[in-house]
Order: structure tokens, then sequence, then C-alpha cells
């Protein structure tokens, strides 16, 4: 169990740098001259030199990535080109909305799709079972970002229930979680359909084992057979979907925030990218993969904790 | 058994339909999509505009059909190139073991840390917006799986009888791969393009919704619907049709892509049920 654990972080932290390499390469190296991605093709060569001597472009590359990596491991993203301010200050102001966006659409993700899923298996090949099916596979097929629009029209132009976007700031709670209603159920209807399909079929396997028709024979209430037999033993294809989805969820962010004109890390890459802010960009991007990589490394650290047959295998 | 059945030919009826519209678009549409006329914007569903006409008068299904090509191209082009590399990458891991099996998986394992999303607003970042952009974005993400796929495939078929006579009677490791690892592993190589068909199709929405795929004036799904949306007071519909589109494109290819596995797989059938 330790050896997997100090194999597992190895490989983690292995996987963070060849993404921290990967990025800068694609966006300092590929292009050729920062400088020109920044100031645009129109730009003077001396407004080009000015900029390169400002931002040290004029340093060898591997020097330029070490300073970029050691800051960052400390928290430093440099300045944002456009902003002028430290991008760790723009993260900072905008994390907490993407966080809880993110959260909110994983919580209703997780009620939602195990629900569904349980009462499809436990209806198996009854009607309920066929509808939560047909319904989840039309889910899949749903764009995130029309699903959204589509509940814009309802609820916003035409019932007027839930503003249509914007955020007012969690100086007013109430209308700021009014506001991420609309985009957590737009993260969480597409996401859940997925969740209920792999729940289904997760504890269909798992009815048909001998240990549960004992469990029936013996008069258990199905409540008790759900909670302590099927679901416990249904639990490590859920837990990898779940595991999957925050990536899923945590990117798909970054789509609905700028449905829905939320001020967080998403619309920061938008804003960024339409800046030319090329620094910011690289800050956010570095830091989504490294939340989707670090999202599939604790699914493995749960494997080895839910399932006691992998347990052994991996000490 | 029927409900596989089902899934198949539904899908194959959609894609077909899709197809069809799309091969038929590049030759004839209802109305010429680069003509403009303002005077007849918003125009509601008429026998001659079945769905009406959008913002600068342009037919809304002549527009659906010409952006379906857009669509399809996408999905052909990016899950071509990430589905030939990504297999080739599979198959040589396969056939060599060693350090190049653990070479490539490691960087498979790499790719899956870069969601499509994430690999176009680097490019888009970097070289600015573009269809070619959004498509090389496809395309990287699908190397990883196609190449977990092959190999997964390549390490049965390297298994069986026939491949050891080759072995024996001396045929080279590349040989083998091309003449008979190939050909066996070609039906779950069909599925899983099928079905990141789909997903294909869904990126590409995504991105030239949020900007960073099909530029204007090509029309796409996407697109249409992110213009939409800022005249969701004025004309609510037009930022329904699109939608069903991406809809129903994903969900032909999906569903295809599900009843050919079951077909060609039926052990899944039965684990599944």
């Amino acid at each position: 169990m330790q050896i997997f654990l100090i194999r597992r972080s190895l490989g983690f932290l292995a996987t963070l740098f060849a993404i921290s390499v990967i990025v800068f390469l694609v966006m300092n190296v590929l292009p050729g001259d920062p400088a020109v991605t920044i100031l645009g093709i129109d730009s003077t060569e001396d407004a080009r030199a000015a900029l390169r001597a400002e931002l040290g472009l004029d340093r060898p590359i591997w020097l330029r990535y070490g300073d970029w990596v050691w800051g960052a491991v400390r928290g430093d993203f440099g300045t944002s080109y456009f902003f002028r301010v430290p991008v760790s200050e723009l993260i900072a102001e905008r994390l907490p909305l993407t966080l809880s966006l993110a959260g909110l659409a994983m919580l209703a993700t997780v009620l939602l799709g195990v629900t569904l899923g349980i009462v499809a298996a436990a209806n198996h090949g009854r009607t309920g079972d066929w509808l939560i099916m047909v319904l989840s596979q039309l889910g899949i097929a749903v764009p995130a970002f029309w699903l959204s629009i589509l509940l814009v029209l309802l609820f916003a132009v035409k019932l007027r229930w839930l503003p249509p976007g914007g955020f007012p700031g969690w100086d007013e709670p109430v209308l700021a979680l009014r506001s991420l209603v609309l985009p957590t159920v737009a993260l969480a209807l597409v996401q859940s359909a997925v969740l209920a399909r792999v729940t289904r079929s997760s504890a269909l396997e798992v009815m048909r084992l001998d240990f549960v028709r004992t469990a029936r024979a013996t008069g258990l209430p199905p409540g008790r057979i759900w909670g302590r037999h099927i679901l416990p033993n249904a639990l490590v294809p859920i837990v990898t979907i779940v595991g999957m989805q925050v990536a899923a969820v945590v990117t798909g962010t970054i789509v609905i925030e700028n449905v829905f004109y939320l001020p967080g890390l998403g619309r920061l890459v938008f804003q960024s990218i339409a800046n030319r802010d090329l620094f910011t960009v690289q800050a956010l991007v570095v830091m989504f993969a490294g939340i989707v990589v670090t999202a599939n490394f604790l699914v493995d650290i749960a494997y080895a904790l839910i399932d006691p047959r992998l347990k052994g295998r991996l000490a | 058994m029927r409900r596989r059945q089902v899934n198949l030919w539904l899908g194959a009826a959609l894609v077909g339909l899709m197809t069809a519209v799309a091969l038929v678009s590049l030759f004839w549409t209802p109305y010429d999509v680069t003509q403009l006329t303002i005077s007849r914007k918003f125009e509601p569903p008429s026998p001659t505009n079945w769905l009406g006409t959008d913002q600068l008068g342009r037919d809304v299904v002549s527009l659906l059909m010409a952006a379906s090509v857009n669509s399809l191209t996408v999905a052909f082009v990016a899950v071509g190139i990430g589905g030939s590399i990504g297999t080739a990458l599979g198959l040589a891991a396969s056939a060599w073991g060693g350090w190049v099996e653990t070479l490539v998986m490691r960087l498979a394992d790499l790719g899956f840390a870069f969601p499509a999303l994430l690999f176009a607003i680097m490019l888009a970042a970097a070289f600015g917006p573009s269809l070619g952009n959004a498509i090389l974005a496809i395309a990287f993400i699908n190397i990883p799986i196609f190449a977990r796929v092959a190999r997964g495939a390549a390490n049965q078929v390297w298994t069986r009888d026939f491949v050891l006579a080759g072995q024996v009677a001396g045929l080279g490791r590349l040989r083998l791969t091309v003449d008979h690892i190939l050909p066996n592993i070609a039906a779950p190589i069909i599925v899983q393009a099928t079905i990141e068909f789909a997903v294909a199709i869904l990126a590409e929405a995504a991105l030239s919704y949020l900007g960073l795929g099909a530029q204007p004036p090509l029309p796409s799904w996407g697109r249409m619907l992110a213009e939409a949306q800022t005249l969701m007071y004025l004309a609510p519909e037009l930022a329904i049709y699109p939608g069903l589109c991406i809809i129903a494109a994903v969900l032909g290819f999906g569903l295809l892509g599900d009843g050919l596995r079951d077909v060609t797989d039926p052990r899944l059938t039965r684990a599944r049920a």
C-alpha cells in the first residue's frame, strides 16, 4: 500500500512537470516570438525589443522556463501584461466563483446521477428504467452550452424566475446563489446522465451476485440490501466516473461561465486570449490541467481505499 | 438482442440522413447562404423559408445544411488524424513492447491531462483562433484514446496461433503488424472512431460557440448558437434549431458506435444487459 502511494505520488509529480514543459513549449517556443504574439504582427521592432527586455524574453529559454516554474511553485505566475497586476491576484479574485460553481455542479451531479441510476437498476426492465435510460442517452448528446441557452430562454426570458446571467458578488448571498442555479443545472444535467448509466450498470452487475440473493432470501429490507451490500460493491466504477467528471466539470465551467457571463477563471481565459495576455492564459491552462491530473490522482488513491481486493494487489 | 438492433439502425439512419444532407448542401441549398437580405430578417417559418430567416435575412434551413458540412468535415479530419497517429503508436507499443510500450503509454496518460478545450485555448492564445487550430486540438485528444484501444486489442491478437506461426515463419514485427495485426483490430478501431466522431462534433460545436473554431462567414452550428444567444429576446427560435442538429448528429454517431460495438463484440452486450 505504501509503495503504491509513493509510486503513484512520484508519477503524479512527473505528470505535473511534463504538463508544465508542454504548456511552456506550445505557448512560448512554437509560435516563435512571444513579443509578436502579444503586440501583434504590425508592431515595430523597437516596441518588440522593449517588451522582450521588460518581460525578460531576451534570456535563454531554459532560464525562462526555470524562472516560470520556480515562480509557479511559490504561487507567483508573473504579471498580467494587460491588467498590469500579478496573475496570482487575478486568479485569487476569480477562483472562489469557479470553485463554487464546480462544487455545486459536482454535488448536484452525484445526487441526481446516483439516485437516477439506483432507481433505474431497482426497476430493471420496467418503464422507469427505460425512461431514465432514454433520457440519459439524450442527455449525453446535449451540448451543455445549448442546454444553458434553453434554460435561460425558459427560466429567465419567458418565466423571469431567475437571472439570465451575470454575478452580483458574494456580498448578496441569496442573489449570488440564484445566479448560480441555471449554470449549475446546465453543468450537472449532462454529467448526471453519464453517471446514471454507470451507476445503473454497476448496480445491475452486483445485484446478480449470490450474496445479494442470499441477503434477499434472509429477508433483509431493500434499503439495507442497497445500503450495505449493493452500493458499496458497485462503488469502484462509480468513483472512476466521478473522478473523470470532476475534470469534465472543471473544464466545463470555462464554457458555462462564458454562456452566463460569470466573472470566474473561465471568463478570464477568454478575456486574456482576446487581450493577447499570453502569460495569464499560460498560468490558467497549467492550473486547469493541474486540476484534471489531481482529480485522476485522487481517484487512483480512492480505489485503493474503497476496494479491498485492489489493496492486496497494489501492496 | 432487439435493443442493440434498435441502437444500430436508429444510429445508422441518423448518420445516413446527416451525411446525405451534407452532401446535397455541397451542390444545392434552398437559398444561397452568402446572400444577405436585411429587409427580410427574422421572418417566421413559411412555405418558402421552412424555418424562417435569421438576423441578416438568410434562410435558416440553408444555413443549417451548410453548417452540417463543417461539422462532419471537422470530425472526419480530426478523428482521421488523431486516430491514425494513435493507432500507429498503439500498434508500435504492442509490437515492440519494452521501453517503446512504456513510453507510448506514459505519453498517452499525459495526453489525457489536456481536454480538447484546454488544448484549443493554448493554440488560440499562441496562434490566434482558427478552425485549423480547433481541428488540431480535437485530433490531439484522439491520439491517446486510439493508442490505448489499439494497444489493448493488438496485445490480444499477438497471442493468437496464426501470429505465432507468422513469427516462426520468420516474418518481422512490422510485416506482422501491417498484414495480420491491423486487419484483426479493425473492428474495435472502427467502433471507437464512430464514438469519437460524436465527441468531435460536440467539441467542434463548443469551440465554435466560444469563438475558437469556425470563423465568420463559415456556417457552423456552434457559431449560429453564439449569434442566436445575443438575439434571444428578439428571435428565441433561432437558438433552438442548431442545437437540435447537434443532438441529432451526436446521438446518431453515438448510437451507431454502440450498435456496432454490440454487433462486433457480443461479449460486451451480455455484460452490460
